[in-house]
């Protein structure tokens, strides 16, 4: 084997390495290594100047290999790759070395530790790359079709942008109808438009096109397979009406219907039937069956000929390239007693108070009592410091103000009184709030240490504060209505998250692999994330990343084939008796029993084999390895890391 | 090794690059701390580890192996379990035969969200480590 001249770069990352590990003493202990012919520091590996220097020692020295020791490979493998590949050299003679996630950060609480461990892994990557080769990339044909799970505002924005492209588009909808969270607003900020307006646009370009299938009231309910195929199965509950209905008809089946359960569409400030529309013009414009709360009392099958309770569930599969998620969030439900949720019936929470003044007009009333003054509460289920939701939900306080200033030039009689913590109304939002001081709203702001307190006393709601903004001094107000200013949590039903096995960040929503550099990729390979199920955000912030991700998803399988790993088993031929065991533990039949040169011996039929190395520990004569993975390589690793 | 480093034995993982991985590596990322002799090696998929590489990881010094399996979620396909799981009885027998004890060697499926399990997992494999053999 011909001496290898290996270049190593040791990464601080800012100073999210070297504050914990020093990469000095890791270079000099690696740098006196028989291979490594020279050996940096750099203070961020990934930049352009550092990919620029690493081309020109690679070019300038003749180098045979790379190992740069900075971050997980999930962010950076490719990056480094195809640094090697601008030089000329092989791509997967590069060897990735993590010492920030399993080093630095993973050891945090031990400096010592994490560098002896850091000088280890970076030995480990060196040993590895005296045995890498030049490879190869394997071609796998993917799907040219993406599956966008949850038709809220995202999931349709990121519909419509990859049906732009060549690509099909299935939607899938565990709700009845589309519009998700925005279909519930009425007037939003920075818009004339209402939220279901947004949604009846969005709606209304979706249906015109050919290449995307949308699938209401379905839920995935199974995942096979991996990028580039994923197997999906779709379960479809029926909605009990057929598609050709008179509306006359239903209008009568929705009276006539028995049954009132509370509407959790308007956060259960009103009742609905189990035949039912959320609102008139929602989409599909088929009203659905809540067979869950349905008596079977016939009464709708009388007036109704479209009734049919005869449908049944269906089961579909599909394969798809990519999967792009889109579930959205959750509105935090306060605690019982929570700023006195649910014990006193003056407090509501923030999406039950815009439905509120979007459904009446003329004098505000709640349960049969005028209101004048209200207090809204900030940050209710978010920045707690007892509790496990310690963020900010972004778009709360913008959501507040925007409510109080249409509360206010509605109900011209309303007094706003804002209990906050400080407020985070960012970049044009600020005009709001100056709309809001203009209509004379008055802010009363806190710490964490001093929140207001609600007080029932009599048939009045005292709110109370230490206000900040005036010295500390004790401030109430006899409030008719308290709003709790609720912020999104994730959603309650991660069924779809678990089935995909979606990571989830300390604030329990989808995790991207990296906030600035990936921001909408998962570490599921394939699988995109979109939206306010990776956190809070507004209406354009999350069609912001449904563009994104859907370029993303689009960009993984725009060519109709991967580049996989070129990883595939190697039979030594020379060992090989031919038993058959490896031939039973492929689970792909990639292995074949040829004659050679009169013996019968295994062959691997590269184009099927996927290189997990299942064949490998049954073979008793030891003769089959995986490329990249070989015995010699594992064990060199294995020395250096003792 | 450094002087915080004496009460920590030598462990090496056996990861999988798409499963246990990611859970190692956003260990790290939330400081979930552990100690920092454990070693991870990536590999393809859990049921291609052979007993050569475990029985050289012993001889060479290590106090214990832990392959972080990939369980149902592998995505080479249901079997990699009782593979997994086979390959790991073979080793047991290999050890007993070599006077090794076979706890020293562990298997847990770790997903690629299982940050807490991994941890949880490692820190008492390495209590059991240092009571048995560096009391």
């Amino acid at each position: 084997m011909k001496k290898k001249k290996i270049g190593v770069y040791i990464c601080h990352c800012g100073g999210n390495i070297s504050d914990y590990v020093d990469v000095e003493k890791v270079r000099q202990a690696v740098e006196g290594e028989d291979i490594v012919f020279l050996a940096k520091t750099t203070m961020f590996a990934c930049s352009d100047a550092n990919q620029r220097e690493m081309v020109n020692d690679i070019e300038a020295n003749g180098l045979t290999s790379v190992v740069v020791a900075s971050c997980s490979p999930k962010l950076h493998l490719l990056t480094f790759r195809n640094v090697s590949q601008r030089a000329n050299l092989n791509k997967y003679t590069y060897v990735h070395a993590n010492i920030r996630e399993q080093a630095s950060w993973a050891h945090s609480d031990n400096k010592i530790g994490a560098t002896e461990k850091a000088i280890h892994l970076v030995k480990a990557a060196i040993a590895k790359a005296n045995y890498a080769e030049a490879l190869e990339s394997n071609k796998v044909k993917a799907q040219k079709s993406v599956a966008i799970i949850g038709a809220g505002v995202a999931g349709m924005k990121a519909a419509i942008s990859l049906s732009n492209k060549d690509c099909e588009v299935i939607l899938i909808e565990k709700e009845p109808f589309v519009g998700g969270r925005v279909a519930q607003w009425n007037s939003l900020s920075t818009t004339t438009e209402t939220g279901k307006e947004i949604v009846k646009r969005l709606y209304d370009d979706l249906i015109t096109r050919d290449n995307i299938t949308i699938c209401t009231n379905s839920e995935v309910i199974s995942n096979k397979g991996s990028v580039g195929n994923f197997t999906l199965k779709i379960k479809t509950t029926p909605r009990y009406i057929r598609q050709s209905f008179h509306p006359e008809d239903l209008t009568r089946a929705i009276e006539v219907c028995p049954v009132s359960v509370p509407d959790e569409f308007n956060f259960r400030l009103t009742q609905r039937k189990a035949i039912y529309k959320n609102y008139p013009g929602e989409y599909p414009q088929t009203p659905v069956i809540d067979i869950k709360n349905c008596t079977r009392c016939g009464a709708c099958e009388k007036v109704c000929p479209a009734v049919d309770f005869n449908e049944k569930e269906e089961i579909t599969e599909i394969t798809v390239g990519s999967v792009l998620m889109a579930t959205g969030f959750d509105p935090y439900t306060p605690g019982y007693g929570e700023f006195g949720y649910a014990t006193s019936e003056n407090v509501i929470t923030l999406p039950q108070f815009k439905r509120l003044i979007d459904e009446q007009s003329g004098t505000l009333v709640y349960k049969g009592k005028v209101i004048k003054n209200i207090a809204y509460i900030y940050c209710v289920g978010s920045r707690q410091t007892k509790g496990d939701n310690t963020y900010c939900s972004r778009n709360c306080c913008t959501s507040t103000i925007h409510a109080a200033v249409t509360a206010k030039s509605k109900f011209p009689d309303i007094n706003n009184f804002h209990f906050n913590r400080g407020l985070r109304t960012y970049g044009k939002q600020e005009i709001l709030y100056a709309d809001s001081l203009r209509s004379g709203d008055i802010y009363l702001q806190s710490y964490e240490d001093g929140l207001p307190t609600v007080t029932i006393e009599g048939n009045k709601t005292i709110v109370k504060i230490n206000d900040i903004l005036t010295n500390g001094k004790e401030i109430e107000v006899e409030a008719d209505l308290v709003v709790l200013v609720t912020g999104m949590v994730p959603r309650a039903d991660n069924k779809v998250g678990t089935l995909f096995k979606l990571p989830k960040g300390r604030d329990k929503f989808y995790n991207e692999i990296h906030m600035k550099l990936r921001p909408v990729e998962t570490v599921i390979d394939g699988v995109t994330i979109a939206g306010a199920c990776q956190g809070p955000k507004n209406i354009a912030e999350s069609v912001n990343s449904a563009l994104s991700a859907a370029t993303k998803s689009y960009s993984i399988i725009s060519k109709g084939e991967l580049e996989s790993e070129p990883l595939v088993a190697i039979i030594d031929q020379d060992k090989c008796t031919w038993c058959g065991a490896c031939e039973k533990a492929c689970p792909f039949d990639a292995i074949l029993k040829v004659e050679d040169k009169g013996k019968i011996v295994a062959e691997i039929n590269n184009s099927v084999c996927k290189g997990c190395g299942m064949c490998a520990p049954v073979c008793e004569p030891d003769a089959i390895n995986v490329t990249a993975c070989s015995s010699t390589e594992i064990m060199s690793m294995i020395d250096t890391l003792v | 090794m450094g002087e915080l480093n004496k009460k920590s034995a030598k462990i090496l993982v056996f990861s999988t690059e798409k499963i246990s991985d990611p859970a190692i590596d956003m260990a790290g990322l939330m400081k979930l701390h552990y100690p920092p002799t454990v070693y991870t090696i990536s590999i393809p998929c859990s049921s291609g580890i052979k007993s050569s590489w475990i029985l050289h990881a012993f001889e060479k010094g290590f106090d214990g192996v832990f392959i972080a399996a990939d369980g149902s979620d592998c995505v080479y396909g249901e079997t990699c379990t009782e593979k997994t799981g086979a390959l790991v009885g073979k080793t047991h027998e290999l050890m007993k035969s070599n006077n090794i004890d076979p706890a020293r060697l562990r298997m847990a499926a770790i997903c690629s969200v299982c940050s807490d399990p991994f941890v949880k997992q490692v820190r008492s494999f390495n209590e059991y480590l240092l009571k048995t053999l560096h009391p």
